[in-house]
């Protein structure tokens, strides 16, 4: 990957600035993955075509990239891109959605899709909750949070929006984080350059809603750090050699206590602990140690910690999950095209 | 696609073969009864051509893929029946905003909800006018006949590049499903959309008397921003006032100032006539019987029957109501377009209506009838 000052990409690629989005936004990391894969494989500008739904995910491109955009109707970008490449294959088609815009209300589209294995790319940006219209329940809130519309815990369950669309039959799969902007940008360029259906799910921050989401009570400058380094302390990329050598203990009460009462427990043995965020736990306290059997043994007993967590457990996996090939869909049409005698 | 000459072919395949022949390359599309055929048709016709058919996941899909071809460039159809034609309001309105070129079929059939989806009504000529939510001026155009599915298919994709908008062709389930002689023209005359000619382009305005600025297309450079929200000339997204204010102006007045051209209606001894019957599509059939029959009983009846029903011909039916002493609107709902009549003629003549549901056809008898009382 060549190193560019961001000038250049925004005087080449960037529309307008400043951006619309809130301080803080993970939109923004997007638009730079997506602009530096662009530029790395040498894709004419005027070949891209940028098509989104409803929602903040929908303003990535529209009106900030420099290139074809269209701006659709709420849920329905895959289908209104599916009539453009279809017509014009030359197109390097692009759907930049939501997991409400893209899961929720668009999720059919979203399948079929998949499923006719057309070549668009989609980079579903997942801030899970509907953050436009005010941090609602999305199809992506995780079980039990708080939002807008569950004051009082989320009593629906999310879809596992990769195992969705590889059932679906897209042959390329991936997820990351706003964390994680190498991989990211380098699977936007695989997605670009795949003949095929291709998915990227992209965990994102949202400080203006994922502050009620999460319960964060710091000041607005400090949550889109906190939110990032909590995507990292919560997922781990497949296929990579994991760290294993520390565990979660998750608190009974208030995690200041249980901390207290681990570093107390602990007192003597060679491991450090610290107080983290975690996706699916909350605010919990994380301990580091070569020898994790003496820390259960000193931990299983202790009345402010609740139970206590493998490394892995509860995490959400990143990485590319599927990468395949069978007949693309405009391909077919062609040939089709062929059969029936009606080549021009 | 036919050869030129007579043939004897169904409505919606006669529709279908005007569309071939005005240059649609694009169909997406949702299986429903009774606008199967044109599906059908197009599957086994486009590839011939080197056009496309895209079987889509449902309407809203459907209606969105034609407009994602349009500005790819393609002449874009679908077509569908009532319930899907409700599910492509969302999109119908975005073609309005985005003014996209483009022709939705509605082969109308008896409602509400799946009512009885293999028989005809005229229930929806308001939603092909108010259905899609906001502000806009709608095209629609009602066949009566299977070889005016051929002819007004091909004048509503003309009138798409013309006006850069949807057209909707609302014909109905009794001429979708109906035999008759269609004669296929040597050639047909084609509009082609109007494209900007320089690499400067102002896709959402212009000076042009006509309000209908030239279409850029994706993939041409220009740096296309098209969205469905409020927006500058430039298609830059953008909530002041005075920009949707304009727009709405524009998309509006654009087909009003088209009137005269829009405007197609077809006359019969309305010359010395006390009493006019108006009618539309399938109905205007049994109403024309009603009329010959009455004139040789020596009534003083005529017809005037509208091939464009919206923008509603108003002058016409304004002369109209200066001319006669009654005038009989006979149609396939419980009273839509006998409104607009009233509206227009505003009390200077009797109007009434003949209404039929129930997805069968109004009878000569009962348009004669309503006729002979009119006379007395």
């Amino acid at each position: 990957m060549s190193v560019k000052p961001l000038s250049y990409y925004r005087e080449r690629y960037i529309r307008f600035q400043p951006s619309p989005f809130c301080p803080g936004c993970g939109n923004g990391i997007i638009l730079n993955c997506f602009v530096r894969a662009v530029d790395e494989l040498g894709i004419p500008q005027k070949q891209i075509l940028c098509v989104s739904g409803i929602g903040c995910s929908a303003w990535i491109p529209s009106p900030n990239f420099r290139g074809d955009t269209l701006h659709t109707t709420h849920g329905r970008a895959i289908a209104f891109a599916t009539g453009a490449k279809v017509y014009n294959p030359d197109l390097y088609t692009v759907v930049f959605t939501g997991d409400g815009d893209g899961a929720g209300i668009g999720g059919n589209h979203l399948i079929h899709a998949a499923r006719r294995n057309i070549d668009i790319t989609v980079i579903l940006v997942n801030n899970l909750s509907y953050a436009m219209t005010g941090g609602q329940i999305a199809p992506t809130t995780l079980h039990g949070l708080r939002t807008t519309t569950s004051p009082y815990g989320n009593p629906e369950h999310p879809f596992d929006l990769v195992k969705l669309v590889a059932a679906a039959g897209a042959t390329y799969v991936a997820r990351w984080t706003t964390y994680h902007v190498v991989e990211l940008t380098r699977s936007i360029e695989e997605a670009l350059q795949h003949r095929g259906f291709s998915f990227i799910e992209v965990l994102s921050q949202c400080p203006t809603q994922q502050r009620r989401l999460f319960g964060f009570r710091d000041p607005m400058r400090r949550l889109p750090s906190r939110i990032l380094e909590m995507f990292a302390e919560s997922t781990y990329i497949r296929g990579r050699p994991q760290r294993e050598s520390y565990l979660y203990a998750l608190p009974r009460g208030e995690p200041d206590e249980a901390l207290k009462a681990v570093e107390d427990a602990l007192k003597g043995l060679e491991a450090s602990a610290r107080l983290v965020d975690h996706i699916s736990y909350g605010r919990v306290v994380r301990v580091d140690s070569e020898d994790l059997e003496a820390v259960s043994e000193r931990l299983s007993h202790l009345s402010a910690v609740e139970r206590l967590v493998d490394a892995l457990e509860g995490k959400i996996e990143l990485g590319v999950f599927v990468r395949e090939h069978r007949p693309e869909f405009t391909e077919s049409l062609r040939m089709l095209i062929e059969r029936a005698g009606g080549m021009r | 696609m036919l050869k030129p000459g007579r043939h004897l072919v169904l409505g919606n395949i006669a529709l279908a073969e005007g569309a071939l022949r005005a240059g649609c390359r694009f169909f997406a599309g949702y299986p429903i009864t009774p606008a199967n055929e044109i599906a059908h048709y197009m599957s086994q016709e486009l590839p011939k051509v080197g056009g496309y058919y895209v079987q889509m996941e449902d309407e809203l899909a459907s209606m969105a893929a034609v407009i994602g071809a349009s500005w790819a460039g393609a002449k874009a159809m679908t077509a569908t029946s009532g319930p899907g034609f409700s599910l492509m309001q969302e999109n119908i309105s975005y073609a309005y905003m985005t003014e996209t070129p483009c022709v939705v079929v509605d082969v109308q059939r008896s409602g509400p909800s799946t009512g009885q989806a293999t028989m005809p009504s005229q229930q929806d000529v308001y939603q092909a006018r108010y259905g899609a939510h906001g502000d806009y001026e709608a095209v629609a155009l009602t066949p009566w006949s299977v070889q005016e599915m051929f002819d007004l298919t091909v004048r509503a994709f003309n009138l798409a590049e013309r006006l850069r908008m949807p057209i909707i062709l609302l014909a109905d389930g009794m001429i979708g499903h109906m035999s008759e002689k269609l004669v296929v023209p040597e050639e047909v005359e084609v509009e082609e959309r109007r494209r900007p000619s320089g690499r400067e382009c102002t896709p959402f305005d212009t000076d042009d008397p006509s309000l209908v600025p030239e279409m850029p297309l994706f993939g041409e450079g220009y740096e296309l921003l098209v969205t469905g929200s409020a927006h500058r000339p430039s298609g830059r997204r953008d909530y002041t006032p005075k920009y949707l204010q304009r727009k709405i102006w524009r998309i509006r007045e654009k087909v009003l100032r088209a009137e005269p051209e829009l405007r197609d209606v077809v006359e019969y001894e309305l010359g010395d006539a006390e009493v006019a019957v108006i009618s539309y599509g399938a109905s205007a059939r049994p109403s024309y019987g009603a009329v010959r029959e009455a004139r040789s009983k020596g009534l003083k009846a005529g017809m005037l029957r509208l091939r464009t029903l919206w923008p509603f011909p108003e002058e016409v039916v304004s002369k109209l109501a200066e001319a006669v002493k009654s005038i009989i609107v006979v149609e396939m709902n419980m009273g839509k377009v006998v409104r607009e009549v009233e509206r227009v003629v505003c009390g200077r003549c009797e109007v009434s209506l003949v209404s039929k549901v129930g997805g069968v056809l109004p009878t000569v008898g009962e348009v004669y009838d309503a006729i002979r009382r009119a006379v007395r």
